[in-house]
């Protein structure tokens, strides 16, 4: 089973305390591979602008880095700033890896009369090209995400192991939120894309436990014909795909995100404020309810962290912290490993119904219910 | 040598081994009381005098001679007419457990000479094929290791499915938001009783189930609604609180619906939906039938014909000549009928046309689901012809279909539902449930309601199978008072009750392995597997063995 860690802070930290959370976390995963989003990021060696759009990946092998470099420039993008790993690849476990990149670009000129939607738009479209690029060239090339202010590592093996391989205890690279998962998918074979987190234009997302709606929730995400919603190498990349769909293209608030995976029942409904308004959003979103037994936590583009259960809370998990610092873990000894000095009778875990909110000013928690009246009532 | 004159046979001669049904009687145990010859439906036995030659031989006198004895005894009709329906009345009355029919395994030769006066073999019932393809999926995806198996006895489980057009999310919030007409849609059981008509069915079968049905919406809480079939609705019926749990259908006869549209302004509630029959599984192509024996005076008052009559429908609607037009004719009348707030869905026949039919609904904003009947549906009274070899196996058509909407990815839009031959051996839910994991949204049951809730009495053995002629022996299809008083409503519905009761229990015991509990698991193809890898290839699901 995966063990799932989240850290936000007001204060840029490395994201080698997280792996040892995940370490505290041991007992209950294979130690199969390691998924980290940053989001936030300070380089020690270069000033970024949280603007500019950051490219994660890995070159397999040269040619691949070279043709990289070639697609990104044919495009248009101008390289500003490229993150060098003090990878030790004797310590990876896999063997054709040429260089993990997390790269700054400039945007393309011509973008420069593109709104934010378009903008945004494209920039998923230059990641899946990658992603292609990589995939006719017998997997040379493997993308993870292309957004401002996010870098992705994804590693087969020990997590702990991957950090040290990847040198991240050298405070090179620092953030604000970190995201960490340790496991490689083993429900449906190894590939690097199906490691959570997965991430679709800033919107990540990692859970643990099987979904077993799986199957139906592809089949409805793929016939949207929405360009990103591809790759389900793993069950799970669904939650991404859903919190996506929900606040991107519904753009609806956040809280419906609960209310669509896992709506109320209709006899709850029936006494909820704004219960004709939900029971109709249950119809038309049913094909996107959950069904494992699972534990999501996402991050959003403006460093909200959330964390909700399936409707049995089947998957607990712990938030705890103080102002300034959080962290969710699937585990309370990971909470302990990455906030030891928190005042522990204020941990939450969340019920069935609650979606646990870190707004970007982490001041506090929000934990907030479904049975509380819809954010929106405008909408509804 | 007798001459050959005196031997009676003609062409359509029949000795007792040439029925399909053998009537073993033991004669040590009879005690002629003479119930099997009363209940008998078809007449097929009858107490008769019979003489018997006792020889003996006397040899002190050197004599031969014989004495006869004269004895009583109950012997089969051979006529086609009273041929031997195999319904097991005669074993049900015997107070001695002396007499009962046995399959005869021998050819039948009655069905050749089943068109007496060139009239068409005709009869009610099924197909009689006893295999079933859905039998033989399992469901196979096991949650145990990889995560926690539900408890089917202590957690909650969403076991209802919705039947109504479902708009995509975007249009749902657009049209929240500007006030516009959102399409009506019901949350219901995924089992619905299938249509059979207030005509088909006896009024004692027809309360039964209703009062079933409304013991399981307000007592049980299982939300299940049962269609009328065509030929109306019982007045007392429309005017009643229950109508929110009846679909009525409208057919090409168009029966029954001068008495539902007068009653519009009287009704209480709205009707759970309308269905329109275009086709069904167990004859497509024909209209409904209803003859003659069973037109008695409230089925003529209730139909707005004259007593007596044969009833045909005519196979297509009059209105029908384009599907396009039909379609939004049809349904979009019958919206407007209730003002728009009651889901109006089309019943076709299984076909290779279905999926035609599906994609001009897709498009047709007032359809509202679509209903499949595949050809193991049963029926009230056909031609053994249409039902025996005409229409299209529900599972490859609904998978079909279903892999169509998929494609276009409308599959939460319109739902398909799937019937003909659901619980044929009596596997009601997984038959269901295997429709629903290959894309069903619900399934109709008919036959097996029958069975389960009124003990009918036919098999897939052609067993009995007479419900087109008014003599169902358990009351049932009769409208025969004498027939159908054997019939206690109460009973049936404790039994409706009692089926659908277990059928909850055994989709909760179904789907709790799978960890599926907060919705209908629609189109859970990776869940299921068939030991047939032709089968498996066409639907699309793993080949196990």
């Amino acid at each position: 089973m995966c063990r799932l860690a989240l850290k936000t802070a007001s204060k840029p930290f490395s994201p080698f305390g997280v792996l040892t959370a995940m370490e505290a976390m041991q007992e209950g995963y294979d130690g199969s591979g390691l998924g980290l989003v940053l989001r936030g990021v300070k380089f020690t060696d270069y000033t970024y602008r949280g603007q500019d759009p950051i490219l994660s990946g890995i070159a397999h092998t040269e040619a691949a880095f070279h043709r990289l470099g070639e697609f990104m420039q044919a495009k248009g993008f101008q390289l500003k700033y490229d993150h060098e790993f003090d990878a030790d690849f004797k310590k990876i476990e896999a063997q054709d890896r040429y260089k993990y990149f997390v790269r700054v670009y400039r945007l393309p000129e011509s973008w420069k009369y593109y709104d934010k939607d378009e903008v945004e738009t494209r920039l998923l479209l230059t990641r899946l090209e990658l992603r292609k690029n990589g995939e006719d060239h017998d997997g040379d090339l493997t993308a993870f995400s292309f957004w401002p202010d996010v870098a992705t590592i994804k590693e087969v093996g020990w997590p702990l192991g991957i950090g040290e391989a990847l040198r991240l205890n050298d405070n090179r690279i620092k953030s604000r939120v970190v995201m960490a998962q340790g496991r490689q998918n083993t429900n449906y074979g190894i590939n690097l894309y199906a490691c959570h987190p997965f991430f679709i234009q800033g919107i990540a997302s990692m859970t643990n436990g099987e979904n077993t709606a799986y199957v139906p929730i592809k089949e409805l995400l793929t016939g949207m014909h929405y360009p990103g919603y591809i790759g389900y190498q793993s069950d799970s990349e669904v939650f991404t795909h859903i919190l996506h769909y929900v606040i991107k293209q519904l753009k609806l608030p956040l809280e419906t995100y609960k209310h669509v995976i896992t709506p109320l029942k209709t006899e709850e409904l029936n006494v909820h404020p704004q219960g004709e308004f939900l029971k109709g959003l249950r119809n038309v979103c049913r094909r996107m309810i959950i069904d494992g037994p699972n534990c999501v936590i996402g991050s959003l583009p403006d460093e909200t962290c959330i964390m909700v259960q399936d409707s049995k809370k089947l998957r607990p998990g712990t938030v705890g912290g103080h102002k300034g610092e959080w962290a969710m873990a699937s585990e309370m000894c990971g909470v302990d490993a990455m906030i030891p000095d928190r005042d522990r009778s204020l941990d939450f875990q969340p019920m069935r119904e609650n979606t646990i909110i870190i707004p970007p000013d982490r001041k506090e928690m929000k934990i907030w219910s479904q049975f509380d009246p819809y954010p929106l009532p405008q909408v509804a | 040598m007798v001459s050959i004159r005196s031997i009676p046979s003609t062409p359509s001669s029949l000795t007792h081994l040439d029925l399909q049904w053998v009537i073993k009687h033991r004669e040590d145990r009879c005690t002629l009381c003479g119930q099997c010859t009363s209940v008998c439906p078809k007449e097929a036995i009858y107490l008769t005098y019979r003489r018997q030659r006792m020889p003996k031989l006397d040899i002190l006198k050197k004599k031969r001679g014989s004495e006869y004895r004269t004895f009583t005894g109950i012997r089969q009709r051979t006529e086609a007419a009273n041929r031997c329906i195999g319904c097991g009345m005669c074993a049900t009355v015997c107070p001695n457990e002396a007499i009962g029919p046995e399959p005869n395994p021998n050819d039948a030769r009655v069905r050749l000479l089943q068109n007496d006066k060139g009239e068409a073999w005709k009869r009610g019932g099924r197909r009689n094929v006893r295999g079933s393809l859905l039998d033989r999926i399992v469901f196979n995806r096991i949650s145990m290791l990889t995560d926690p198996a539900l408890d089917a006895g202590r957690h909650e489980f969403q076991l209802n499915t919705l039947l109504g057009r479902v708009l995509p999310p975007e249009e749902y919030l657009h049209r929240q938001a500007t006030g516009e007409w959102i399409p009506p849609v019901r949350e219901i059981f995924p089992f619905v009783i299938g249509s059979m008509s207030f005509g088909a069915l006896s009024p004692n079968m027809w309360l039964g189930l209703l009062q079933g049905v409304a013991y399981c919406n307000e007592v049980l809480g299982i939300p299940v609604v049962m269609a009328t079939g065509e030929g109306g609705c019982p007045p007392w019926v429309l005017k009643s609180p229950y109508l929110k749990y009846i679909i009525l259908q409208i057919a090409s006869g168009y029966f029954g619906w001068d008495e539902i549209i007068r009653a519009i302004p009287d009704m209480q509630c709205d009707p759970a939906a309308i269905e329109i029959k275009y086709g069904q599984g167990a004859k497509p192509g024909d209209g409904g039938l209803l003859m003659w024996f069973k037109v008695s005076k409230l089925i003529a008052r209730l139909r707005g014909v004259p007593e007596g009559v044969d009833l045909p429908s005519p196979p297509v609607h009059q209105t029908l000549y384009s599907i396009e037009e039909s379609v939004m004719k049809m349904i979009q009348s019958l919206s407007m009928a209730w003002g728009f707030r009651v889901p109006v869905y089309p019943k076709i026949s299984g076909s290779t046309s279905a999926k035609s039919v599906l994609n001009n609904l897709v498009r047709n904003p007032y359809a509202s689901a679509l209903m499949i009947d595949g050809v193991d549906g049963g029926t009230g009274a056909a031609y053994n012809v249409s039902m025996d070899a005409t229409g299209h196996p529900i599972a490859s058509n609904l998978r079909e279909c279903y892999l169509d909407l998929v494609a276009q990815g409308k599959q939460n839009e319109i739902p398909i539902f799937a019937a003909g031959g659901v619980g044929k051996n009596g596997n009601v839910t997984q038959n269901g449930l295997a429709l629903i994991m290959l894309g069903a949204s619900g399934v109709h049951i008919g036959k097996y309601i029958m069975q389960s809730a009124a003990g009918c009495l036919g098999s897939e053995q052609n067993r009995c199978n007479v419900c087109n002629i008014g003599i169902c022996p358990k009351g049932i299809t009769s409208q025969n008072v004498k027939l159908y008083r054997r019939l206690d409503p109460d009973q049936v519905a404790e039994r409706v009750a009692d089926t659908f009761m277990a059928i909850r229990t055994e989709m909760k015991k179904t789907l709790a392995p799978l960890g599926r509990s907060q919705s209908l698991p629609i189109g859970m193809s990776d869940a299921i597997g068939i030991d047939d890898a032709d089968a498996a290839e066409r639907l699309q699901i793993k080949y196990v063995c």
